[in-house]
This record gives structure tokens, C-alpha cells and sequence, in this order.
């Protein structure tokens, strides 16, 4: 009998020599059974090996430890690498993976594999109980929007749903920009259904028949792995004219972006999908008033649409009871930088910043001390280990000066200079910004400058004070997350980290 | 990655076609365009302002908002996109900015004159937890240090 090995094909894998490891595979006659991710990047490439057993695990592999590896679970014997049952790994069994559960175990090109796992239940379960009870269903299980804003996606879904006109989109914001995530990417590129199972559980609840999912184009293994799987579930039933035979009919199309962050905003990736600049649309109305092509639109994250399932499919009840204070749910918080154990890490919110970072994500991985962690990408604020027992929540993190964002943990060890970082996400705002408002478009490029004379001048207070009033105007005067964001790395860093912003 | 193909006027158009009727078509038309030529040729605003009843000015502006398109030339034989972003700048990517620079003696979003090579500056490739990263001619590269990146640019040059 041929030997069957799982293989991590996610674009982690392939950058750290996974298809050194294929063509390895491959030349010893081994089935390979590919796979996403399972969030353990450390490991990677991770090899599973079918066993008389069950999987073991191997990793990181290279190429030339493949014929040991077979060599040694054939003849039952011990391997330096080998890891045993993944699932007993104390990082994956600390976890609670709803949306990530299939990550890393399921061909994702097999619709079928996808079904078999348990996919397909909650919108089996939403075209039994209908549009209503399917929308009440998502806003009882508390699930708020993940992309960051948290805004309660039932609120949002009964908004479309009531809205007036005929035409109504979903599109997913698969623009996942943030420095420090990755979640989104390795949920289309390991479990791609699960996103288009999500997506059609939001068209048949708001009466929306059409799709748009928007992925940045800096993920191209996880845009060929979602048109891969739309043209499998449309031939299997589950897009198209009679979604799973229910007479809803819903379809689902990709667009590609082009390099732009600020897209990544939710009227500007609107703006985009129609063709122009990816300029940022003022609030109101709202996407769900007058969206896609002034139509009611509902716009989600990937994992919202990822949880959305788990609501349907487990029930409302079963989602709400797990989480802390008004952030219900698991959330994929993906740890990032220099850390030791770097991975996504699936967990009920209400675990803290400390453990996160000491525990679960083992320090550094150089082996200097944490200085500052940065929650939520680049418009994330930099905190201390002073504030390591703020618990990821969002209200928490509200209430501490920070936001958590997309769920992206950047660890940076004591070399990191924090005038820098600060200068740096003023660069990186006046690089992206989409230019239509001004404390944005020019409050960056000023902020960039006064934090270069506050390097420079001898005495900084006024600069500062300069800075701080700047940071002001851009936070309330901005039209969107980006420039009104942009103060909190800055002002985190100043606030604790104010021995690095003296003349030197 | 790219096709790189010479301008020609009826490719352009059959690339365009496709698009045109499609709602917010211009962008996937860019893209096709820039998979054909290897960049968006001046004389392609044109046929896309015709073809989407728009003016030259707001395809212009369409084109230019966007970094991934292309308005002056191809891109090198081989594009080296490195990870500028937080998460990679925490292990040290801009050490590996500096090797690059000075190997390839390219700044940010220069291709050399002898068109052997395009250093594309690039925020986040979602590798944050291997970083740092790069993109080589479409291949993701990850915990890529000083070493790793020259032995890269020996393998790849032609």
C-alpha cells in the first residue's frame, strides 16, 4: 500500500522549502494528501505521516530528512524530528479552533473532504430555518464584525435585509493589510469553503444574490486556492442557481486588488470593486443603506463569515457562551515578529496580552528580552509588558489606549527603537493614504517631519507638544481608520516610550 | 509573472474586451493588460477610456492610485519584493533592505538599467510570523537573513 503524508502547501510552508520537500515526497512514490496550514509556523514545512497509528508529525522538514522520516515510521522507529500526534501538540490543544478546526487537516480543493469534515451544516441548518431565524441566530451568538471595528454583524445583516431594492450584495473583505496577520490568508488557502459556505449563509439571510470576494493581490496562493474551490462548489451545488437545491440562488465572484492598503477600508475596497481610485466614501450612508454600486451591501471580514458558520452550525448559544464581556466567541489572534512559537492561535477572548506573548508564544525567538508589542497592525497601538495583563478584549483594549484589531501580535525585543516605529507608521500612513481628507493626506507627512526635528532639536517640548496636537486633529478629523488610527502607534510609543524620543 | 509582451493594438484590445462589460471592469482590465505587456503602455489608457467611457484622465488616475500597475516600463527579468512592514522589521528586515540595496545597488521601486532586476518595496506578504519576507519572481521566501538573500541573488541571476 502507498504511503499517504499530509503536507502543508500554505505560502508559509512553500517559503520556508515546502516544495523542496514535494519533489522529495514525490521521488520516494508517497501519496501527498495537500493541506493548508496548521498555524504552527515554526514547524514548518510540517509533514504528517499515516501510520499504522495514526498522523505523525514532522517538522520543520527539509528535503533531505524525507527519506528518513519514511524510513523510520516504517520501521516504527523514533526520528529527531517527529512530534507525534499534532493534535497533542500543547500549543494546538490550548486552542479552541471553530473557524480554523479543518486548517491544515483537509485537502482544501476537496469539496467533498470539506463536507465529509463536517462543512456544509450551518447553511444546511440556515435554509431550514430561514432568512429571519438565521439572522436572529447571528445576533444572539453576540459574533462582532473581526475585520476590526467590531460593529455586531447581526445589527449589519438585519440592516441589508431590511433595506429596500431588489439587488443586494455580500463582499468579503479579504484585504487583510495588516502587518502581524495572516489569518485570513491561511483560512482561504487551507479551508476555502468554509469562507464561501459563510458568504452564502449571508447572501440567503439578507436576500442578497450576488458575491464579491476582494483579496489583495500580495496573496496569490490564496486567491488560486479560492477560485479553485468557487469553481468546485459551483459544480457541486453550493453556488449557483439553486444554492444546495434551497431555489436561493447565489453566486460568487473574485476581484483582485492591486496593492493598495487603504482598500482594506471597507467604502474605499467598495470604490475599488467598481473600478476607480480606492478613495474612501464619507459615512453616511452606510454599506448596508447604500453600499456596491448604491446598493445595500453586506461587507464582512473573512472570519466573520468563518464564524457565522460555526453560529449556524453549533447555534447561537454554543458561540455566546464562550468569550469575555461583550466580545463573544473564539477569535484567531495570530502572534507575530520575533516570537518564538509564532502561529495562530484560536482561543475565546479574555486571554491576556502576557500569556499570549510569554506563554503561548514561548518570548523571542532571538532570545532578548520583549520590549513592546504592537496589537492590531500598523494603526495599532505599542504596548509595554507594564500592560500584559490587559485581556484581549475589545473594550479592554479600548480602555488601555489600544485596539485589537484584526487580532495581529507583533513582539519586538529590546533593540527596537521607538521613535522609529513611530516615524514609521506616519511613513507608512502618508505612503497609503488614500488622499481624500486632509488631516491624513498631510497630517502624516507633517508628523513624519516633526518627529525628525524632535531626533534633532536639542530641546523637544514644543515638537512634542506640536505632535500631540497634530495626533488630535488627525484622530477626529480624519474620514476613515487610517489617518484617525495612525495616532495610536504614535502616541503609544511616546506615552511608553519616552526615552527614545530625545535628540540624539 | 508577466507576459512582457510588445505593444501591439488588437492584443491590447482583445485583452480589454473581456472587461468591458463587466461591472467595475477597469481593474481586472488593468491587470490583464499588465499580464499581457508587463506594464500599462500610454497608448492602453487610451483604448481603456474608450472601451470603459471614461476619460483618459480618470483612467489615469484609476491606474496611477494603484501601487501593483505599471506606467513606465516593464519591471526586471527578476522582482525582488521585500517585506517593509512591522512584523518583519521586528527580525530585522531592514538590515536585509540594506544588503539588497547595495547587491543590487537599487532603491525602493527602481529597476536597473540593464533591466536585470526591480527591488519593489511591499507591506506585509502575511508571512509575519517567518519573517522577514520577500517575494522572488512570485515565489514566497521566508526567514530570509543577510546570507540567505545574497545566495538568492547569486541563484537567480541569468
Amino acid at each position: 500500500m502507498t504511503v499517504r503524508v499530509r503536507l502543508s502547501q500554505d505560502t508559509a510552508s512553500v517559503a520556508l522549502g515546502g516544495k523542496a520537500v514535494a519533489h522529495a515526497l514525490r521521488e520516494a512514490g508517497v501519496e501527498i494528501v495537500p493541506v493548508g496550514s496548521r498555524g504552527m509556523f515554526w514547524l514548518e514545512p510540517l509533514l504528517e505521516v499515516e501510520a499504522t497509528t495514526g498522523w505523525i508529525a514532522f517538522g520543520p522538514v527539509a528535503a533531505n530528512d524525507v527519506a528518513g522520516i519514511l524510513d523510520a515510521v516504517r520501521a516504527g522507529a523514533p526520528h529527531p524530528l517527529s512530534l507525534s500526534r499534532i493534535e497533542e501538540h500543547p500549543f494546538l490543544k490550548a486552542q479552541t479552533r471553530l473557524s480554523f478546526a479543518r486548517c491544515g487537516v483537509v485537502n482544501p480543493a476537496s469539496l467533498e473532504d470539506y463536507t465529509l469534515a463536517g462543512g456544509m451544516a450551518g447553511l444546511k441548518r440556515a435554509i431550514a430555518i430561514g432568512q429571519k431565524a438565521t439572522r436572529d441566530e447571528v445576533l444572539n451568538s453576540g459574533l462582532r464584525g473581526r475585520g476590526g471595528a467590531g460593529f455586531p454583524a447581526g445589527i449589519k445583516w438585519n440592516g441589508a435585509a431590511d433595506a429596500p431594492g431588489d439587488v443586494k450584495y455580500v463582499v468579503c473583505n479579504a484585504d487583510e493589510g495588516d502587518s502581524g496577520t495572516y489569518a485570513d490568508r491561511m483560512l482561504m488557502e487551507g479551508d476555502p469553503f468554509l469562507l464561501i459556505e459563510g458568504m452564502t449563509i449571508a447572501g440567503l439571510a439578507t436576500g442578497a444574490t450576488k458575491g464579491y470576494l476582494y483579496i489583495r493581490s500580495e496573496y496569490p496562493l490564496a486567491i488560486a486556492a479560492m477560485r479553485r474551490a468557487i469553481t468546485a462548489a459551483e459544480a457541486g451545488g453550493l453556488l449557483g442557481a439553486s444554492v444546495l437545491g434551497s431555489g436561493h440562488a447565489f453566486d460568487l465572484e473574485i476581484r483582485v486588488g492591486a496593492g493598495s492598503y487603504v482598500c482594506g477600508e471597507e467604502t474605499a475596497l467598495l470604490e475599488s470593486i467598481e473600478g476607480r481610485r480606492g478613495q474612501v466614501r464619507a459615512k453616511p450612508p452606510l454599506p448596508v443603506h447604500s453600499g456596491l454600486f448604491g446598493r445595500s451591501t453586506v461587507i464582512n471580514n473573512v472570519l466573520t463569515f468563518a464564524a457565522a458558520v460555526t453560529v449556524l452550525a453549533k447555534g447561537a448559544e454554543f458561540y455566546r457562551d464562550l468569550g469575555f464581556g461583550r466580545s463573544r466567541g473564539t477569535m484567531p489572534i495570530q502572534l507575530a515578529g520575533d516570537v518564538k512559537y509564532g502561529g495562530l492561535f484560536e482561543t475565546p477572548f479574555g486571554v491576556t496580552l502576557g500569556e499570549l506573548v510569554n506563554e503561548i508564544g514561548g518570548g523571542t525567538r532571538s532570545g532578548r528580552p520583549v520590549r513592546a508589542v504592537q496589537v492590531g497592525g500598523p494603526l495599532g497601538a505599542y504596548f509595554p509588558p507594564a500592560l500584559f495583563d490587559t485581556p484581549f478584549d475589545y473594550e479592554a483594549f479600548t480602555a488601555k489606549g489600544g485596539l485589537i484589531g484584526h487580532g495581529g501580535v507583533v513582539v519586538f525585543n529590546d533593540t527596537v527603537d521607538m521613535a522609529h516605529q513611530a516615524r514609521f507608521a506616519m511613513e507608512f500612513c502618508a505612503v497609503e493614504s488614500c488622499g481624500k481628507c486632509t488631516p491624513c493626506r498631510i497630517g502624516s507627512v507633517r508628523g513624519m517631519e516633526t518627529i525628525d526635528r524632535i531626533l534633532k532639536e536639542p530641546d523637544g517640548t514644543a515638537q512634542m507638544a506640536l505632535l500631540r496636537d497634530l495626533c488630535d486633529t488627525m484622530k477626529s478629523g480624519s474620514l476613515c481608520a487610517l489617518g484617525g488610527f495612525v495616532p495610536y502607534p504614535v502616541l503609544s510609543a511616546i506615552d511608553h516610550f519616552p526615552e527614545d524620543f530625545v535628540a540624539r | 509573472m508577466t507576459g512582457n509582451q510588445p505593444w501591439n493594438e488588437d492584443r491590447a484590445r482583445a485583452t480589454i474586451a473581456p472587461h468591458a462589460a463587466a461591472p467595475g471592469g477597469l481593474l481586472p482590465a488593468l491587470h490583464a493588460l499588465q499580464g499581457e505587456f508587463g506594464f500599462v503602455p500610454k497608448p492602453a489608457i487610451v483604448l481603456l477610456a474608450q472601451s470603459f467611457n471614461l476619460s483618459r484622465a480618470e483612467v489615469f488616475g484609476v491606474a496611477s492610485f494603484y501601487h501593483d500597475f505599471r506606467l513606465d516600463g516593464p519591471a526586471g527579468t527578476h522582482v525582488l519584493k521585500l517585506c517593509r512592514a512591522e512584523a518583519c522589521q521586528a527580525v530585522g528586515a531592514e538590515r536585509v533592505a540594506v544588503v539588497a540595496q547595495a547587491r543590487l545597488k537599487l532603491g525602493w521601486g527602481e529597476t536597473g538599467a540593464d533591466g536585470a532586476w526591480t527591488l519593489q518595496p511591499v507591506y506585509c506578504l502575511g508571512l509575519c510570523a517567518s519573517g522577514p519576507s520577500a517575494m522572488l519572481d512570485g515565489e514566497p521566501v521566508g526567514r530570509l537573513d543577510e546570507a540567505k538573500l545574497a545566495e538568492l541573488i547569486e541563484q537567480a541571476a541569468p
